[in-house]
């Protein structure tokens, strides 16, 4: 706490020399210690940074057609062809957005409308149980507006997809379903869906697919071509990028309609100005992730490896949530490199939180969370997980900057966090099953 | 000390926990989330349960520059205080939930949870001050251990030791109160402004929080259904309709909704809620005149006197029956049971109170309201009345 009271202070002093009212940031804390929640955002990469400074600094519309404007389109229709190399698919195919969520409901909400306009009959989509809830909603919001029926596809105890029961719903229905969605790989438990088996059952039907590749890229390899997905959202700040861009990779003969309407730019399906310091230095973080995959998994599979030893040691009762990390499916890791999720049998999942936070180790909850309040999450209950032992989950997620002091700290942590946060769940349940007093 | 201030998202919450941080505590501030379905913004003059009250929570915390967590205390908070409130109306009594939420929530689940994971003391938004009184040295020199003692706030429009009495000793002695010297709201306010809270004009919260637009009936009828009985006066005649017993509360004149008007003239008011009848008894207001009270579940800062409970003593005292309500001088004995109008006391083994009035006797006293006992500032205790009459 004094190191950090101090550090404040001398940030303040700074900023009252520079400027004459008081910072909007003058109390903010400079998070210091081991920061392992990766998924949720990583730090951008040098090289993405000076990229996004220097186009900050430049005049220029994309769409204007004076020699500005054209710089910065050429600007953004390079960084396009950058993002298509890097993820094996064509540049048309590459529709900028504001990020991840922007970009799932342009697939879902698009998409569904698009089949549909062609076929009224297709009102069913299919997602998977553990989707990020930026496809749930969407999803859930057609149900409610639009006359959808939504289908939430089973997964096993490991949150990967039943591909029986996709199976089974795409012989049922065939003739009505808009489109599938599942994940590339799961946020919360680091789960590799079986993608190309989505994409082999459903266009057997001749429906198309979307996968949510947010988390996947950079930890294992994605290629949209190769893949046979019609269209994929991926976001910049997962991967060293800025937050605020990422993009859907649509096939150009997908039927898709636009969800914002405007001055028609990206084929008229996403109006809005190219925001092209965002998009370059999405580009720039994009291809140094792609090309350093192969090393940069085997680190953070290893540190992770080191994390889950770490953790089994000080904690034997916590339980691994997800797939084994030394398992692979078809020569592709069964979980994330970077990701490992435990639950702590009796212990509530802010309490965990809070005790690590306070003793400098910044890890997530993993699920949703309303204002503060994490739900239990709707992935572990998907996978079989009580939900009593739901409450006590932990995602730890790496990235590039992530160093084996970082495990260390947390593995010296855990052991009086878990006492504390079980003693404190203890305190809860003895109160939940007191009744009124 | 770890202190663990919890902030509602209102300007009293916000000054205590900068008081704490000022006083070289090491603070977590922590918003309890109590309302399943939170509202985005606040509405009305409920001050604590919307998602942008826990944002004015947040902020507080930033500028103060201490870490924030929300917890999630909702099942807890419906589990007793709000079932609570729906057991007492729905039983003819009339509970005070905000007691409950001291009781349950911030001085027990809070306190618990906080205690379970190494804080030294929750501080409070409240208005009341905490005495420590060094215990005269024993006899061979050592000093005895120090007593702290509730008092009331200097600041009597705002006093909350009435709802607070319900903690006990134990748990005061954990609880911090750091708006405990402030005369004013008007104070607070300004030491707000001068640190930057944004929540320094944010308005003043006086509604029960989890009941909409102040609306208790209609909150216990959507709870607890209609159920439609009669209203009778004293002598039993039929006077009107009622859509839940309920819903009406002794000493009520309001909302009796009754067409005629009564044979003398004089205004009517609930004077017993019969729930085994399902039946509003309504009456002139001689009728609510009482001058003792007996109580259960007494809760003692400081027995009223040296002597055990229940050896028959009375001693001078001044009574508080409902937050707002100005005391009233008693005499008051300390029992070791709910005691009952014939003079006998029952329970096991809780302890309970007696008290008679000194001087003028008071109306409206309603079985389910705290009943808390003070000698001059100071919080003697407190219990919940189970009857009320004319001795």
């Amino acid at each position: 706490m004094s190191a950090r009271t101090s550090g404040v202070r001398e940030f303040v002093d700074w900023v009252i020399v520079t400027t004459p009212s008081p910072a909007p940031d003058a109390g903010a804390e400079v998070p210091e210690g081991a920061y392992l929640d990766h998924a949720a955002t990583t730090p951008m990469s040098p090289a993405a940074l000076a990229a996004f400074v220097a186009e900050a600094g430049r005049p220029g519309n994309a769409s204007s057609l004076h020699s500005a404007g054209r710089s910065a389109r050429r600007t953004v229709e390079e960084s396009r062809e950058s993002v298509a190399a890097a993820l094996g698919a064509r540049p048309s195919e590459v529709i900028f957005t504001a990020g991840g969520t922007e970009a799932d409901n342009l697939a879902i909400k698009g998409i569904f409308w698009g089949r549909r306009r062609t076929d009224a009959r297709r009102t069913r989509v299919l997602v998977s149980a553990v989707e990020h809830h930026a496809v749930l909603d969407p999803a859930f919001w057609l149900a409610g507006h639009a006359g959808a029926e939504i289908t939430l596809l089973p997964v096993d105890g490991d949150g990967r997809l039943d591909l029986a029961a996709l199976r089974a719903e795409l012989a049922a229905h065939a003739d009505e379903v808009a489109l599938v969605s599942v994940m590339w790989a799961n946020n919360e438990v680091g789960t590799v869906q079986p993608v190309r088996d989505v994409v082999r059952l459903a266009h057997q039907h001749g429906i198309p697919v979307h996968t949510d590749a947010v988390q996947a890229v950079g930890q294992v390899e994605v290629d949209f071509a190769a893949s046979g997905v019609d269209a994929m959202t991926v976001t910049g700040h997962k991967v060293g990028g800025p937050v605020g861009v990422g993009a859907l990779l649509a096939r150009r003969d997908l039927p898709i309609e636009a969800v914002l309407h405007g001055g028609g730019q990206e084929r008229g399906v996403r109006s809005g100005t190219l925001d092209m310091p965002a998009i370059r230095a999405f580009a720039v973080a994009l291809a140094e992730a792609v090309a350093s995959h192969p090393q940069r998994a085997a680190q953070l599979a290893a540190l992770r490896d080191a994390l889950v030893a770490g953790v089994r040691r000080v904690a034997p009762e916590a339980v691994l949530r997800g797939p084994d990390p030394s398992r692979f499916v078809d020569g592709v890791p069964a979980r994330l490199p970077a990701n490992a999720h435990f639950t702590f049998p009796g212990a509530e999942g802010d309490s965990l939180l809070y005790l690590l936070d306070s003793a400098g180790v910044q890890a997530s909850t993993g699920s949703a969370c309303q204002a503060g309040v994490p739900q239990p999450s709707h992935v572990l209950l998907a996978m079989g997980v009580p939900e009593a032992d739901a409450r006590g989950a932990l995602r730890f997620s790496l990235g590039t900057t992530s160093q084996a002091a970082d495990v260390d700290r947390l593995v010296a942590a855990l052991p009086q966090v878990v006492d504390r946060a079980r003693a404190a769940g203890l305190v809860s349940g003895r109160a939940l099953t007191g009744g009124v007093g | 000390m770890r202190v663990l201030a919890a902030m509602s998202g209102g300007v009293d919450s916000a000054v205590a926990a900068a008081l704490a941080v000022e006083a070289g505590h090491d603070v977590v501030g922590v918003h309890m989330a109590l309302s399943r379905n939170r509202d985005q913004f606040r509405t009305g003059s409920r001050g604590c349960c919307s998602i942008e009250d826990a944002g004015d929570a947040r902020r507080a915390a930033d500028v103060l520059g201490i870490p924030y967590y929300v917890w999630d205390l909702s099942e807890r908070f419906e589990e007793t205080v709000v079932a609570d409130f729906l057991s007492e109306y729905e039983a003819g009594r009339t509970p005070n939930p905000c007691v409950r939420c001291n009781e349950h929530i911030k001085f027990e689940a809070l306190l618990d949870k906080a205690t379970a994971l190494g804080f030294d003391a929750v501080a409070t938004g409240h208005y009341a001050r905490v005495v420590t009184r060094a215990a005269s040295a024993g006899p061979d020199g050592a000093d005895g251990t120090a007593t702290r003692e509730l008092h009331r706030s200097p600041n009597t429009e705002k006093d909350q030791s009435y709802v607070l009495a319900v903690m006990g000793p134990d748990r005061l002695a954990r609880a911090m109160f750091p708006l405990g010297g402030f005369a004013s709201k008007a104070e607070v306010r300004a030491e707000a402004e001068r640190r930057g809270l944004s929540v320094s004009a944010k308005p003043d919260s006086y509604d029960i929080c989890f009941v909409a637009d102040g609306d208790t009936r209609g909150f216990l009828r959507d709870r607890l259904g209609s159920r439609p009985g009669e209203v009778r006066d004293v002598e039993g005649n039929v006077v009107g309709e009622h859509d839940g017993a309920y819903a009406y509360t002794v000493g009520q004149r309001k909302g009796l909704g009754l067409g005629r008007p009564a044979a003398d003239g004089r205004a009517r008011y609930v004077v017993d809620v019969q729930t085994s009848t399902n039946t509003v008894v309504v009456g002139p207001a001689e009728l609510l005149s009482v001058d003792r009270i007996a109580g259960e579940d007494a809760v003692w800062f400081e027995r009223p006197g040296p002597e055990p409970a229940g050896s028959g003593a009375w001693h001078d005292a001044e009574l508080q029956i409902r937050a707002h309500g100005a005391p009233v001088p008693v005499q008051v004995r300390a029992t070791a049971g709910t005691p009952a109008r014939d003079g006998s006391v029952s329970g096991d083994g809780v302890p309970g109170l007696e008290l008679r009035l000194v001087g003028t006797p008071l109306r409206g006293v309603a079985a389910g309201q705290s009943a808390v006992v003070y000698r001059g500032t100071q919080v003697l205790g407190q219990a919940t009345v189970t009857d009320a009459w004319r001795g």
